[in-house]
């Protein structure tokens, strides 16, 4: 099941948006390689009829009226950010679009 | 740059078309679907945000309340089966206006799921009740405004940089998809236009948000594909945005058919991608090719709870629902023993409910409708506004109508009671008494006008003696202008005869 | 008067409300402290003092005009620099970060600026909280007080060596597979991770959203419980926050009385991987425990060797989401853009160089681990090992009241030691990470030095959702059988730090 190759590394860090340099991607094909050989014993566990627990904690319904609260502040909400022009977050041109 | 195409009814006749509709309806709530933030439109740029709609680290979502009931209640309007138990989930993608760079939405557990909607579109062989199976609606939120600066058109391509607004970040979309559309044959754009409608007219009974398609807080993506027949497995489809009218719906159906068309009659393939639609050139233009693996990654939200609507809360929701409009109409129709014709046109003066309201109030269906189609119709469009700010509530058209019956009023006094009550003279007793607008009762005056018309005019008492009873009318006339209007003309008529010995 | 420095929380308390001491004099005492010793543990990433002493001041002046004040108002503390903290730098140990001031507080940082906790700076961490060391910060490693040369654990090790060195009496840490437990353990110091959903996580950067809870940290079971009190409760911020009264926290550790109680060990923690002298430590414990009157069970929780895998595939699924946000747009460091570039390719280069390689690590294997194909086989199948595990709990805690177990498998390790092999550094949270899976409160309280190297040894207690109390009844008892052995605290053994 495991078995991560430098490809693979390639078109994770496309979909995660992180530019790893060529050199590195047999690096983290290895270790990752290592990691998944060790977590893959995740597959011998029965888990027939089990069901997923994606919350450890069995609350349900848990709602907010719909009250305004006070925003961020226009000056607040910009503090922050690397590059700002007419009060919005300036962002380099975007290449796919829509 | 435009792609050939062929003649609508060639196209058609070659191939069966299968529609998928996706509607995005931004609810009309006070705050953001998961933080506090207001919703008002107009607002400066990013000052209606907070940690959580700009996605600012450590901040947590928390759902809007009204969101999910909206949700329960479109869901039980288009008939869908409610969700016993169900979950957000993140679709995880990058783009500048996604502040988490992940959508909370739902993923393989809607709210609601399973539903129809019945359109009715005008055939050749008269009017058909067409069934558009829905396959779910879900809640997710809306993205922020990115506006590019520095290309040629202001559109994407070309643009040297861009303007992020987080205001929308965050606000309540509800997502309506159909299953594939089949059978409509040639109809498929009537069919498309009419379920857009149909939904439309439902969302704004429910009144759940504007549904403005100009404004964007309903908006629709048309899928389209085409297959030599109905039998025939289903083809490659395109996705078509910026459908932005029930027109554009209609229109952008109809030109995907003819362009697959022409394609596929070419021997070309139909390239899976999104499309953007054009209303003023009437075409679809390339976007961006549209993968079916783009791999979002879906996983269940972990911030927040699962839903779990109580079968007790559905069915208080379900009690709060609205009449289906078509099923009104037709109720109130028969009820009301109007044409279709007459209904159209309440429909379109757009007083069904003011009309509705008068008759629950003991107005006969008719009178409510000559007033609010006739005079204060003619009232409203003068003065530019819609009939029910003219300000005059059912109760004063009851007076007036109980008035006329019993002779204390009559059309033309009517009216200019209505004149006074609208500017504000008072009712309409007391408009008729500050005017001095009621009917002359007492017969005396009446004789008395009768006398002075006669004495005016020697010859038609003599014409009506001899039997030309039409000659009364002048009379009649002469003594309503005595009066001001305010002789019952009918019981002028009366007297006159009675005077000169004459029967009717 | 001890040495303030040296003064356990409540002890400082006691001594403000006598009027022995001002609060201004105890955090000054602090700061010093911190000057004096902190070049060489590197505990603080940042230090606020005149943040501090302002709150402090207040708490003074509140005190001399009468008005009721929190039960720890006036005693300094260390901050995770995970949490948010408004107007004060938040980098979670990260380049991505290292210039970023927050515009709002964390709910637990307000609670603690209205409990009049003056907060002395934030603490050093591996970066965005992954790691077992303190190695993977990208400011540099905290070293462990006992040993300078040592890890002080991770990814908290800034929090629990701040105890440790004496430079605060109290701290804020953050536990998703251990990261409050485990450098308690290997510091000498206590530590707890509350019951999932017991303590607000608005404001705390998330790692994995399921797994992650703020917890309180001190040198003692009462002070850690007077913190617990003080940090805990329901936050309607944080809808996964549980609307319930707050465990009976400082009356357990008061009491301190397990005659009668039966304690869980749980026979699939411990054996090969665990230090023979961790091991000796925890026989005592349990012998200890016995004396007192408690009925100690093995039991078993079959698929708790199952828990790191399950573990390692849930973290860096959830985080891999929860990171995307850092990409040079609203916030934080952006690189690259230098007006030829497109977004995609700023966004990626800012993410390549703001995180480190463990982040990156973890990214690409949550990725991964969520792919259209593989979810089922992964991620799908870890949430479903997650139940067994809970379901593991559920069994053994019908039978007994709390479990116990050695924190961690090791003492502290060096620097260095462990950084080019991750798997073994995973190896670290075996003890610690199946409480995280199921949700449930676990504390590690200090229970000696191993024979070998003279390193401290945490003794893990757990205990059932909502049940925080039993830890710190429990943790109580044990302590003070162990002060009244020893004489002092343990900490008292540790090596003087030059400098002080």
């Amino acid at each position: 099941m495991s078995g991560i190759s430098r490809d693979d590394v390639a078109h994770l860090a496309g979909l995660a948006r992180i530019s790893i340099p060529e050199d590195q991607l047999d690096h983290y094909a290895g270790q990752l390689d290592a990691i998944l050989d060790a977590v893959a014993q995740i597959s011998q566990a029965n888990t027939e009829d089990v069901p997923a627990m994606s919350h450890p904690i069995p609350m349900t319904n848990v709602f907010r009226e719909d009250v305004p609260s006070p925003s961020l502040g226009q000056a607040d909400a910009l503090a922050g950010a690397p590059a700002v022009e007419d009060a919005r977050f300036r962002v380099p041109r975007i290449l796919d679009q829509e | 740059m435009t792609e050939p195409t062929m003649k609508y009814s060639e196209a058609i006749e070659k191939f069966d078309p299968v529609m998928g509709l996706e509607v995005h309806v931004e609810l009309g709530t006070k705050t953001k679907m998961f933080c506090g933030c207001s919703t008002e439109f107009g607002a400066e740029p990013n000052t209606q945000v907070c940690p959580v709609c700009l996605g600012l680290p450590g901040a947590l979502p928390a759902v809007n309340h009204i969101g999910v009931e909206s949700a329960i209640r479109i869901g039980l309007a288009l008939n869908c089966e409610i969700a016993t138990w169900c979950r957000f989930a993140r679709k995880n993608y990058f783009y500048p206006d996604m502040p988490k760079n992940f959508q909370t939405s739902q993923y393989d557990e809607p709210i609601a799921f399973n539903g129809y909607l019945d359109v009715d579109i005008e055939t050749e062989e008269g009017t058909k009740t067409f069934r558009v199976e829905i396959e779910r609606a879900h809640m997710e939120e809306d993205t922020g405004k990115n506006t590019h600066l520095g290309g040629a058109t202001g559109r994407i391509h070309g643009a040297d940089y861009s303007l992020v607004d987080y205001n929308r970040a965050g606000i309540p979309l509800i997502e309506i998809v159909t299953k594939p559309i089949v059978g409509t044959g040639k109809y498929a754009p009537e069919v498309a236009k009419a379920y857009v409608s149909a939904l439309r007219e439902i969302l704004r009974s429910l009144d759940v948000s504007d549904v403005k398609m100009e404004q964007g807080s309903m908006r629709c993506d048309v899928n389209l594909s085409l297959r030599p027949t109905p039998e025939s497995p289903l083809g490659t489809r395109s996705e078509t945005k910026n459908v932005n009218s029930l027109r554009s719906v209609e229109r952008s159906v109809r030109y995907e058919v003819t362009r697959h068309a022409a394609r596929l009659t070419a021997g070309q393939t139909v390239v899976q991608e999104t499309r953007h639609w054009h209303e003023d050139t009437g075409v679809t233009t390339a976007g961006r090719p549209k993968s079916d693996a783009d791999d979002y990654r879906y996983f269940p939200e972990p911030d927040l709870m699962p839903i779990a609507p109580s079968r007790e809360w559905v069915e208080e929701l379900r009690a709060t629902l609205p009449e289906n409009p078509a099923v009104r109409r037709t109720r109130l129709m028969t009820s009301w023993n109007l044409s279709e014709l007459e209904m159209t046109n309440l429909m379109n003066a757009g007083v069904l409910e003011l009309v509705e309201a008068a008759v629950n109030a003991g107005m006969s269906p008719d009178s409510a409708r000559k007033w609010y189609t006739g005079e204060l119709a003619r009232v409203a469009n003068e003065r530019g506004v819609e009939v029910e700010e003219v300000g005059v509530g059912h109760d004063v058209l009851a007076r007036i109508e109980a008035l006329i019956a019993d002779g204390g009023l009559n059309d033309k006094l009517a009216r200019q009671v209505l004149e006074g009550v609208m500017a504000g003279e008072g009712s309409v007793d007391e408009v008729i008494a500050g005017r001095g607008l009621a009917v002359v009762s007492d017969d005396g005056p009446l004789l008395e006008a009768i006398d002075a018309a006669l004495a005016a005019d020697p010859e038609v008492a003599a014409k009506i003696a001899s039997g030309k009873l039409q000659a009364a009318g002048a009379v009649v006339g002469a003594v309503m202008k005595a009066t001001r209007g305010q002789a019952d003309a009918a019981r002028v008529r009366e007297l006159l005869f009675e005077k000169l010995g004459v029967s009717e | 008067m001890t040495e303030l420095i040296r003064m356990n929380a409540s002890d400082l308390v006691d001594a403000m409300n006598s009027g022995d001491v001002s609060s201004v004099e105890i955090t000054q005492a602090h700061l010093d402290r911190i000057a004096a010793v902190d070049a060489d543990v590197h505990a603080f990433l940042h230090v606020d003092a005149a943040g501090a002493l302002s709150a402090a001041a207040e708490v003074d002046a509140k005190r001399s005009s009468g008005e009721s004040q929190s039960v720890l108002a006036g005693v300094p503390l260390g901050l995770k620099d995970i949490l948010a903290t408004k107007g004060l730098p938040t980098t979670c140990g990260s380049k991505i970060l290292e210039n970023w001031i927050p515009p709002y507080d964390a709910t637990v940082v307000s609670r603690l600026r209205q409990a009049g906790i003056p907060i002395l700076g934030k603490t050093n961490m591996d970066e965005f909280a992954m790691g077992s060391s303190t190695e993977h910060s990208a400011f540099g490693p905290t070293h462990n007080p006992w040993d300078l040369e040592r890890i002080p654990g991770g990814s908290g090790g800034g929090s629990s060596a701040c105890l440790a060195a004496f430079e605060a009496p109290l701290a804020i840490g953050t536990d998703t597979g251990g990261s409050i437990r485990q450098p308690a353990a290997v510091t000498g110091t206590v530590g707890v991770k509350p019951t999932y959903g017991g303590v607000s996580r608005y404001g705390a950067v998330a790692l994995a959203s399921s797994l992650d809870q703020i917890g309180p940290c001190a040198r003692t079971v009462l002070d850690t419980a007077l913190l617990h009190s003080v940090i805990a409760g329901y936050d309607p911020m944080d809808s996964t926050s549980i609307n319930a009264a707050v465990p009976a926290v400082v009356e357990a550790a008061r009491r301190g009385d397990v005659q009668g109680m039966k304690i869980g060990i749980v026979r699939e923690i411990g054996g090969e991987g665990f230090q023979a002298g961790v091991q000796a430590r925890f026989d005592e414990s349990v012998a200890l425990l016995e004396n007192l009157g408690a009925e100690i069970v093995e039991v078993s929780c079959p698929n708790f060797p199952l828990a790191l895998a399950a573990y390692y595939l849930i973290l860096p699924s959830e985080c891999s989401s929860n990171l995307a946000k850092f990409d040079g747009i609203r916030f934080g460091l952006r690189v690259g853009d230098d007006g030829s570039k497109s977004v995609e390719q700023v966004m990626s280069e800012t993410r390549a160089a703001g995180f480190g390689d463990e982040v990156i690590r973890r990214i690409i294997l949550g990725t991964y681990a969520l792919s259209a194909g593989y979810y089922d086989a992964y991620y799908g199948q870890a949430q479903k090992v997650r139940t067994m595990i809970a379901q593991d709990f559920t069994r053994a805690f019908e039978e007994v009241d709390v479990l116990i177990s050695p924190t961690a498998p090791t003492t502290a390790f060096k620097i260095g030691e462990k950084l080019d092999d991750p798997m073994a550094m995973y190896l670290n949270d075996v003890a610690t990470i199946p409480v995280n899976l199921a949700g449930l409160p676990g504390m590690s309280l200090p229970i000696g030095l191993a024979d070998e190297d003279n390193l401290p040894v945490g003794l893990q207690i757990m205990a059932p959702a909502m049940a925080d109390d039993r830890l710190y009844n429990v943790g109580a008892a044990i302590e003070r059988e162990l002060l009244a052995k020893w004489g002092a605290p343990l900490l008292s053994k540790a090596p003087e730090l030059a400098g002080a």
